[in-house]
């Protein structure tokens, strides 16, 4: 009971607050909204101490709440699956939730429709909790669906803005792609499985042929692709952050875009039964942490580096999962979780500051004026550099070594994409913090740090990215990776099929070491660019031809894909709608109507009162038939 | 008996109406259909779920040709019959708004229509179905014809025509099942499930064709749909209604009761086509829908589209295929009927339906804006709205009749995104306008209407086993007639 309690309270914050939307006031709304997810974070943690008491084959309960869909063979229930891996993504799903919710108390607070955010907010929650609690595909696709739904509308938050809107229904429609594979791959499991449980499904797939468990994985991806914006359908994400920064920290960072890491990582057994898919998925990882990294050099907007970061995390999170390393990436997607968010939110804090500038070119030496902002900006920026001890050091490296165990090749692209992270990430925090103020004089006379909701949220977050690290120490460490050991039971069966590259402790420190010398020439080069010489990017003169500029138009991907398909899905509807509908299909119901009007002019000449002819014609009829009658 | 109420009580209240011309028609319609859904309601309560017809009403009618009055209730004909009852009181309820000429003629048609609608979904004589069938076109041509819009006369009689050609090739085809039956002839469904099933399947073929174009022109399926755009267009809104949430399920219901299990060897020979036609329709008619401006005429083009899947699955002869057209059809039916009486309530207020000169509407009427957006939810067939339920039933049916088939029915969870959230854009979002600023949200009556609708929406995309219940024993039942049948010939 205790289980369902964690997503209906969300869902329940949202009714009451969508049904009463006028009558109550911000504050109420506030104390039911952050309290519903607060106390579904309780749960949550009463539930991952009673598995982590557990030995490790019973770490994993079932609740059946009801039946939902259920005709012929096919039998769907509204029922839960909690374990290690969910347990994880409920800890932070509601925890980072909640400091989001308490966030946005503060970032909202002058919007006329705080109280819309909220049920919004409360409901993202609830789809987002039924996404990774859910014990079936179909359960887990009613999360996915509607926590695309949720993100749609929130980008979209600001509905007289057209730009807004076109975001949110690009956003919307790129899901929908990814969702359509999802969907056949889940049917496929059905057929082939004849059920839609996870643990029936686990149990059956092993007796499947390759090649449908290759089609079912690559399809499950299609549908990861879409959701956790890897390339090609990533181009929705950046244009995303239309939406209010809390949502960007807390849909399009945090939570719902991990959730294809989530889906890949639930489903580990079939992907480990198909070395193709895994293949695939590291290859589609790779390009997608180095792609979107490239493009984060060169964008000035603050949200849009972190957006493309993210991208570029999220492809290093594949990259894990492609390798096999499981654990890897859902350690990964967790430190992500909390530094991502952490920079979202500072970077919101900012924007508060500056009066809604996300321009860094028009910022530059706001140090002074936000410290607090600063400082955990700052520590967030050594998390995702993976500066030692920060939250990022231990999960890229564990990436990375796993990288360098499989394929040199990998490594050496995974290690490219995590240089440029720290480049432009430090790149951003010198814009942003150091050097020149560059905002009118206008804007610095009002800057202000942010009032304690949003301050306490970003410290709570600042410390999980500076410690968060250690919840999986490496042995090489001396740790005793405690999360690997604890997702163990999810990841066992499929690490039976994989094989292991195991590195000797030399190895692994000179490693470390390398990325650690690397990414300090790396800082180095940053700070003499952006706080010695003080440069600040052109931008949007840049020059087409050259690299830089090919960058900063993030490769011209949005015009290729309205040119490619955009376009041409509307020049062909136009013909369908104008040529084949009206001229063709129409014409030809219209012709055949006219022309029987056509012959019945000329057979009414037959009917002309004539008696004589009517006899005549008689007589002619007479003889034909007695003549047909002679030739029988 | 109580059937005997259901399909002559309308009648009977029609007439009053048409003939004795009541100032209080509207009142006088919505109690009658009050009534009628009360009687339907007390038939769900009695029913049990097996697959047997019940309340059987069987008299000899014309016996010198074998035509009996033969109706009677199973699950699939119950869920249309519920559909029917439950959407014409708020059918009738709808126009409480805006004032008609002749109200007593509009509302008695109205009632007709109903009692043809219920004859059609209950008869189980050949004969009485397809009189049903056609009496249900008259009401709907009249009230096309007259309290249409511009241009109404030419395009409700090229409706006219064109179902009437497609009801003239099911009559021949009726009437050679009837030479057929073995002993004294006659139309009851039996006999003529025995008689078809008999045939070559060379005569079964051509059968299935005669009966399908019938259908298929009512539904309607691709490319014998161009009489439904223009059609529905013109239409005064509850004829819309009317016509798209409910008659048009007559097509279906016919595929299920009157055509797979008569000639089950022709649907098998000749099924696939007709599956490849239903598809072809989906993404031709979701791409017609993304390039309208004509708010209505755009639905008008979804329906299309949502029709052909449903069609395409039922006709993979499997039973979620068969289920998730059946949930499907009343899914249909509430998001079609919400959707343009959204459209009409617009229209009321802007007097215009193109898309290009509405905007903004989301800031003055913020309850109709989040009804919209759950029936919008509805038809794009968001999980937890009733959309889903039929179309995973459908495209799962679908996939499994053959992959890439299914796949490309699939792309209408995407397309359907496209033009639906590009309407919604269109029409609420942005700044207001002219046209929009002084935007009235939704009148208490327009809540009486939408609200249900809501619930009706979420209630069965969460909790759709006891409709899915009421039909399955049905829909096995048709099932095995086939399956018996395919065995026996093998």
């Amino acid at each position: 009971m205790l289980i369902s309690l964690v997503p209906l309270l969300p869902l329940l914050g949202f009714l009451l607050i969508s049904l009463n939307y006028k009558r109550l006031s911000h504050s109420v709304v506030s104390i039911i909204a952050c309290g519903s997810v607060f106390i579904s974070f309780l749960i949550a943690i009463e539930l991952f101490a009673q598995l982590i008491s557990l030995p490790e084959d019973q770490r994993s309960f079932n609740v059946m709440l009801a039946q939902w869909i259920s005709t012929g063979n096919l039998s769907v229930n509204f029922s839960f699956l909690i374990d290690p891996l969910s347990s994880i993504m409920l800890l932070i799903i509601t925890g980072v939730g909640f400091l989001i919710h308490v966030y946005s108390i503060g970032y909202m607070h002058d919007d006329a429709a705080f109280n819309k955010f909220f049920s919004y907010l409360n409901l993202f929650v609830f789809f987002m909790l039924l996404l990774v609690m859910g014990s079936n595909y179909v359960v887990m696709f009613v999360g996915w669906e509607g926590v695309g739904l949720c993100s749609y509308l929130l980008i979209g938050f600001w509905f007289k803005n057209t730009n807004y809107n076109n975001a949110a229904n690009k956003a919307f429609i790129m899901n929908r792609i990814g969702d359509l594979g999802l969907l056949i791959g889940m049917i496929l499991i059905f057929i082939n499985c004849g059920s839609l449980d996870y643990e029936e499904v686990f149990a059956k797939v092993s007796s499947l042929d390759t090649n449908t468990i290759t089609l079912i994985t690559i399809l499950l991806f299609v549908g990861a692709m879409g959701k956790s914006a890897q390339i090609p359908l990533y181009t929705w994400l950046p244009d995303a952050m239309a939406g209010p920064t809390p949502v960007s920290a807390l849909i399009h960072a945090a939570t719902m875009v991990t959730a294809g890491v989530y889906m890949v990582a639930r489903n580990n057994l079939l992907y480990a039964l198909s070395p193709a898919s895994l293949n695939l998925i590291l290859i589609i990882g790779l390009a997608t942490a180095l792609f979107a990294a490239t493009i984060a050099l060169t964008q000035n907007d603050i949200k849009k580096v972190l957006a493309y970061s993210t991208v570029s995390q999220l492809g290093l999170m594949f990259v894990a999962l492609g390798l096999g390393a499981f654990s890897s990436g859902i350690f990964h997607m967790a430190t992500h979780a909390f530094f991502k968010a952490l920079l979202f939110l500072c970077a919101g804090s900012v924007i508060h500051a500056l009066g809604g500038e996300q321009d860094v070119r028009k910022m530059g030496g706001l140090k002074k004026y936000i410290p607090i902002t600063y400082i955990t900006f700052f520590i967030g920026v050594l998390a995702i550099s993976g500066i030692p001890p920060f939250a990022g050091f231990f999960s890229k490296d564990e990436i990375l070594a796993d990288a360098f165990a499989h394929n040199p090749l990998a490594y050496g692209v995974a290690l490219l994409a995590s240089l440029l992270t720290v480049f432009y990430m430090f790149r951003l925090l010198f814009l942003t913090f150091f050097g020149n103020e560059r905002a009118s004089h206008e804007t610095t006379h009002h800057i202000h740090e942010s009032p304690k909701s949003i301050t306490i949220p970003l410290i709570v977050l600042a410390v999980l990215s500076a410690v968060g690290g250690f919840m999986n120490v490496p042995e090489a460490l001396f740790g005793s990776g405690r999360l690997t050991e604890f997702l163990a039971p999810v990841f066992s069966q499929s690490k039976s099929l994989l094989e292991e590259h195991p590195l000797s402790h030399g190895t692994e420190y000179g490693l470390m070491a390398t990325v650690i010398v690397l990414t300090v020439v790396v800082i180095g080069i940053a700070y003499s660019m952006y706080v010695k010489k003080n440069e600040v990017p052109v931008g949007d003169e840049s020059s087409v031809g050259t690299l830089q500029g090919l960058s900063y138009h993030k490769y011209y991907v949005d015009e290729i894909y309205d040119a490619v398909i955009v376009k041409p899905l509307f020049w062909l509807s136009d013909k369908f709608d104008v040529v084949i509908e009206r001229l063709g299909i129409d014409g030809l119901v219209n012709t055949t109507g006219n022309s029987v009007v056509e012959w019945s002019k000329v057979f009414r000449l037959l009917q002309n009162g004539s008696i004589g002819f009517y006899i005549f014609i008689m007589v002619i009829g007479i003889v034909l038939m007695l003549s047909l009658t002679f030739i029988h | 008996m109580i059937l005997s109420f259901l399909i002559f009580w309308p009648l009977f209240v029609s007439i009053i109406l048409l003939v004795v011309r009541f100032k209080n028609a509207k009142e006088l319609a919505l109690g009658a259909s009050i009534i009628e859904l009360a009687a339907s309601l007390f038939i769900v309560s009695q029913f049990t779920k097996t697959a047997e017809p019940q309340f059987v009403v069987n008299v000899p009618w014309i016996t010198s040709l074998g035509i009996n009055f033969n109706v009677g209730i199973d699950g699939i004909s119950l869920l249309l019959v519920l559909l029917t009852t439950v959407l014409v009181p708020f059918i009738i309820l709808s126009s409480f708004g805006s004032a008609e000429k002749r109200p007593s003629s509009f509302y008695g048609l109205i009632l007709m229509m109903q009692m043809a609608l219920v004859g059609v979904f209950t008869a189980r004589d050949g004969f009485l179905f397809y009189l049903f069938w056609e009496m249900a076109l008259i009401p709907i041509y009249f009230i096309c014809l007259i309290w249409g819009g511009e241009g109404s006369g030419k395009i409700t009689l090229k409706f006219f025509i064109y179902t009437l050609t497609g009801s003239l090739f099911m009559l021949v085809a009726l009437v050679y099942l009837y030479l057929q039956t073995s002993g004294t002839h006659t139309f009851e469904i039996g006999a003529l499930y025995e008689a078809g099933r008999l045939l070559s399947v060379s005569e079964q073929s051509i059968i299935f064709w005669a009966m399908f174009l019938a259908f298929a022109i009512k539904m309607p399926v691709f490319p014998f749909h161009t009489w439904q755009p223009d059609t529905y267009t013109v239409s005064p809104v509850q004829g819309t209604m009317l016509l798209s949430a409910i008659m048009l399920k007559m097509g279906i219901y016919g595929v299920i009761r009157w055509l797979i299990p008569v000639v089950p060897l022709g649907t098998q020979e000749w099924g696939n086509v007709a599956i490849i036609l239903s598809v072809i329709g989906i993404i031709y008619a979701s791409c017609i829908a993304i390039v309208q401006n004509d708010f209505k005429r755009l639905v008008a083009y979804s329906s299309i589209a949502h029709v052909g899947l449903i069609s395409a699955g039922l006709l993979t002869l499997s039973k979620i295929g068969m289920q998730g057209a059946m949930i499907q059809m009343l899914s249909h039916g509430i998001t079609v009927f919400a959707m343009f009486y959204i459209i009409e309530i617009i229209f009321q207020r802007t007097k215009t339906r193109s898309l290009a000169q509405l905007g903004g509407i989301r800031n003055v009427a913020p309850v109709l804006s989040s009804v919209f957006i759950v029936v919008m939810l509805g038809s794009v067939a968001l999980p937890l709205t009733s959309g889903f339920v039929g179309e995973f039933l459908l495209i799962n049916s679908l996939v499994q009749y053959q992959i890439v088939i299914g796949s490309v029915a699939g792309i209408t969870i995407i397309l359907g995104a496209v033009y639906m959230l590009r309407t919604f854009q269109k029409a609420m979002s942005g700044e207001t306008n002219k046209v929009t600023s002084g935007f009235i949200d939704l009148t208490t009556q327009e809540k009486l209407v939408l609200f249900p609708m809501v619930v009706l929406i979420i209630a069965i995309g969460v909790y759709p086993t006891p409709l899915l219940d009421i039909s399955e024993a049905a829909v096995n039942n048709i099932l095995v007639i086939v399956s018996d049948f395919s065995a026996s010939v093998k």
